[in-house]
């Protein structure tokens, strides 16, 4: 019934030479949309809103990290250079990987291979993990060494860096308190990423075993391709993350 | 349909109608079929359900806030507990009734059927919301039951951090849930406008009421994502003590109102836009004619939606926000009014020569013209600087956002329930009945809040519950007015209850409207169209409608 209408009222263009070329109805096709390529186009339209919406969650956190990178810049300075520039770039470059390999990963769904699909989406997941242990890493360092904010914070190292053995300038001990508004924020932004990486990962693991199963081998490649969006989505939050965190202003004066 | 008609109401012959055979509501049966539907209109009768039954609780709380303030003295409760009555009374009108009020119920159940779709672009996501909807009303039923929150509707930091040992973190749960519940909603209105549009239907054939929508959807979108996380913040400042907004951590409590209000003055525009698609389509089919100025009045909600991202901070004047950044949200708090007024005028022009007929509808309509106007313009008052300082945290702020909220939005929701009651149910609410109950909530709704005013111009502040006893006679006129209100809430929950199954078979199109919901059986099937729709005229075309109805005659006869 559905074909019938669209053969009926081909209501643009491309739907017309789509219907034309597309007479297989896939068993994905759902019964309100009058082509397949209105149900691909809507499903996309969404994942982008859907990020818009992310844009915004995460710009709440963005905002305040600038508000107080600018009351506190000594602080925030200190304790950015806490943080270990190789384990941040090793992440980058790992996430980078993970995101290399979900493109191709819809390319291959693209292309119908579903063999390397389920390779490539096996790889996805194997750099997002390992991404996730290091930051585990990370904050487990954090946690020896009493950065996590809340009723054990200590700043010690920060008023008295020399007895740490670190070259840093000492802060007053009002300013050297405000190092755990940089510290909570940085546990905030880099645990939202990390809680969105490991939803991303459930949704890998369940996006590999439909593969497997030959789902996405047809042509019907829209989850693929949405989920997709939002591992990049992922993978670009924590671009913006590595440079604010770990980056900018590393050591000033030097 | 001569000037001197009472009525456009055109019913079939009662003797011989019936409800359709098949229709969405007998489609399936059982439970089961209404809690697992995919329908758009099975789960707009359940968003309404749901949202009645929010709304008595939230009206519940507002008889105890009235009956509290009716003598001077704090004599029925104490004062935590009156922290609690108001703070329960904000949170569940706003977030579990006000918010959800019109898009969830009639923009889920007309949008599809109003651009010619069978359904939203995502019927599973749409269903997702209602059930977090549900969640996110049940943490905060939990918060009440377990005893209530006292930081008010808004959960000030540092008050809400600091200073309260009440079920703070649960009802920010809630929030925070029904908060994506609405992000779905709006997610799912703006793809199906774009995406699932029939042949001919583009976007200046649109009714209005899908151009409001479409712009509060924009508005729940981008807004409530900034909502979630800021309660994500009071959450963990109050469970772990992370100090973002505790000055004596070096965090701020004004980042909270920034970032509170910027949702929370978009979200006024989120309850409101809505109500005013209902009202374009309701004075258009009362008046029988196309709404004046169709283009300025699409813009203007997209204007709204814009402008009201943009005006947060008048919420915080007396707050310490510097004098510059205070004039410039001032001078755009104004700007804000202007698309309001167009619609205000556009309909008024819209009235001016059409044939006017007084059913129900257009009756909550005037209710709502007047009053919202009243809200609007007491806005512009408090947008300006100096009256601000000596208006705000006063009952004339109680006053100005009940008569946008309460006299705005919910008779534009009662408008929008009688006018399309015929069309979900199939059979129509008893008119004279409805009419009495219309009259009713305009008489009790201004004898409630029109003392407000005055109240709050004298000086009395909102959220105490004693008062010097001059203020009395005003309260006691507000508090009698509550009841009248309560009384003209309460028939339309008796009488469209009755009329599930006594009601007047109401037949397609009992208004003689133009919409394409009109075209189709009441109550529609479940795929809505037969056949695809395809659209060859304007929006509020009487002409096309006549002429349709003129052919039809001649092929039964």
């Amino acid at each position: 019934m559905d074909n019938a209408i669209v053969a009926t009222h081909p209501h643009t263009h491309e739907t017309a030479v789509a219907a034309e070329h597309e007479h297989i109805v896939l068993p994905q096709h759902r019964h309100h949309f009058e082509t397949q390529e209105q149900q691909r186009e809507a499903a996309t339209f969404g994942m982008w809103l859907f990020l818009l919406t992310e844009i915004m969650f995460f710009g709440g956190l963005f905002f305040a990290y600038l508000l107080y990178r600018n009351w506190y810049h000594d602080a925030f300075v200190v304790s950015s250079n806490q943080l270990s520039i190789p384990l941040g770039a090793a992440n980058t470059a790992i996430l980078i990987s993970s995101g290399f390999f979900m493109a191709l990963g819809v390319w291959a769904a693209e292309v119908k291979k579903q063999g390397l699909l389920v390779l490539f989406l096996v790889l996805t997941t194997f750099f997002g993990v390992a991404f996730l242990g290091i930051k585990a890493v990370e904050y487990h360092e954090k946690w020896e060494k009493h950065h996590i904010p809340g009723a054990h914070f200590d700043v010690s190292e920060f008023i008295n860096p020399q007895a740490y053995g670190l070259k840093e300038k000492p802060l007053a001990p009002d300013m050297a308190q405000k190092t755990q508004v940089f510290f909570f924020l940085y546990f905030a932004m880099t645990g939202m990423h990390a809680f969105h990486m490991i939803l991303g990962i459930g949704l890998l693991f369940w996006l590999t075993w439909r593969a497997n199963r030959g789902e996405f081998s047809s042509g019907y490649v829209a989850p693929i391709e949405n989920f997709g969006l939002y591992w990049h989505f992922v993978d670009i939050v924590w671009l913006f993350l590595f440079p604010l965190l770990y980056l900018i202003n590393r050591h000033p004066g030097s | 349909m001569s000037a001197t008609s009472y009525t456009i109401v055109n019913l079939p012959d009662q003797r011989t109608a019936t409800i359709p055979k098949r229709n969405y509501l007998n489609n399936e049966d059982g439970l089961l079929s209404w809690l697992f539907t995919g329908d758009h209109k099975r789960i707009a009768i359940l968003y309404l359900i749901s949202i009645t039954f929010f709304f008595f609780i939230g009206g519940a709380f507002a008889g105890l806030i009235r009956l509290e303030l009716l003598t001077p003295q704090p004599d029925l409760v104490a004062s935590d507990t009156y922290n609690k009555f108001f703070s329960m009374h904000g949170i569940v009108m706003i977030f579990l009734f006000l918010v959800p009020s019109v898009p969830a119920t009639l923009g889920n159940f007309l949008i599809p059927i109003m651009i010619g779709a069978k359904d939203l672009a995502f019927p599973k996501v749409n269903l997702l919301s209602w059930y977090l909807y549900w969640i996110g009303g049940l943490f905060t039923l939990a918060a009440l039951v377990l005893g209530g929150v006292d930081t008010g509707w808004t959960f000030t930091t540092p008050l809400s951090t600091h200073y309260l040992n009440t079920h703070v973190v649960t009802a920010a749960t809630g929030v925070f849930i029904i908060g994506f519940s609405s992000i779905f909603t709006g997610l799912n209105f703006i793809v199906t406008l774009h995406r699932m549009r029939a042949p001919g239907m583009t976007w200046f054939r649109l009714p209005l009421f899908c151009w409001s929508n479409y712009a509060a959807s924009i508005l729940m979108v981008l807004g409530t994502p900034v909502l979630a996380i800021t309660l994500v913040l009071v959450a963990l400042e109050r469970l772990v003590g992370i100090g973002v907004f505790d000055p004596t951590k070096g965090g701020d409590p004004l980042l909270f109102q920034h970032l509170f209000w910027f949702y929370s003055h978009p979200a006024v525009y989120i309850m409101i836009l809505p109500g005013m698609g209902v009202i374009s389509e309701v004075i258009s089919t009362f008046s029988r004619k196309r709404v004046f100025g169709y283009t300025a009045v699409a813009f203007s909600s997209v204007a709204i939606a814009l402008f009201g991202f943009f005006v947060w901070a008048h919420h915080m004047f007396i707050m310490g926000v510097s004098n510059y950044s205070a004039l410039v949200f001032s001078l755009l708090t104004m700007l804000v009014a202007v698309p309001s007024a167009i619609k205000i005028f556009n309909w008024a022009f819209t009235l001016q020569k059409g044939s006017i007929t007084f059913e129900t509808p257009m009756l909550y309509a005037f209710g709502f013209l007047g009053l919202f106007t009243i809200g609007g313009m007491t806005g512009v008052f408090l947008g300006a600087l100096g009256m601000d300082i000596h208006l705000t945290e006063t009952y004339f702020i109680v006053a100005h956002f009940h008569f946008v909220m309460v006299g705005g939005m919910l008779m534009a929701f009662l408008a929008g329930i009688h006018f399309w009651w015929p069309k979900m149910t199939g059979r129509m609410y008893p008119e004279s009945l409805s009419k009495l109950a219309a009259v009713t909530t305009f008489i009790g709704f201004n004898l409630t809040f029109l003392p407000q005013f005055i109240l709050g111009y004298l000086g009395m502040p909102r959220r105490y519950h004693a008062y010097p006893p001059e203020f009395q006679v005003l309260n006691v006129l507000s508090t009698a007015g509550a009841t009248v209100l309560g009384v003209g809430y309460m028939l339309p929950l008796l009488y469209l209850g009755w009329s599930l199954k006594y009601g007047a078979i109401a037949g397609n199109n009992p208004w003689q409207a133009t919409g394409l919901e009109w075209q189709i059986q009441s109550p529609p099937l479940t795929e809505n169209f037969i056949e695809t729709p395809i659209v060859d005229h304007e929006a509020y075309d009487y002409e096309w409608l006549a002429h349709k109805t003129a052919q039809e005659v001649t092929t039964v006869g």
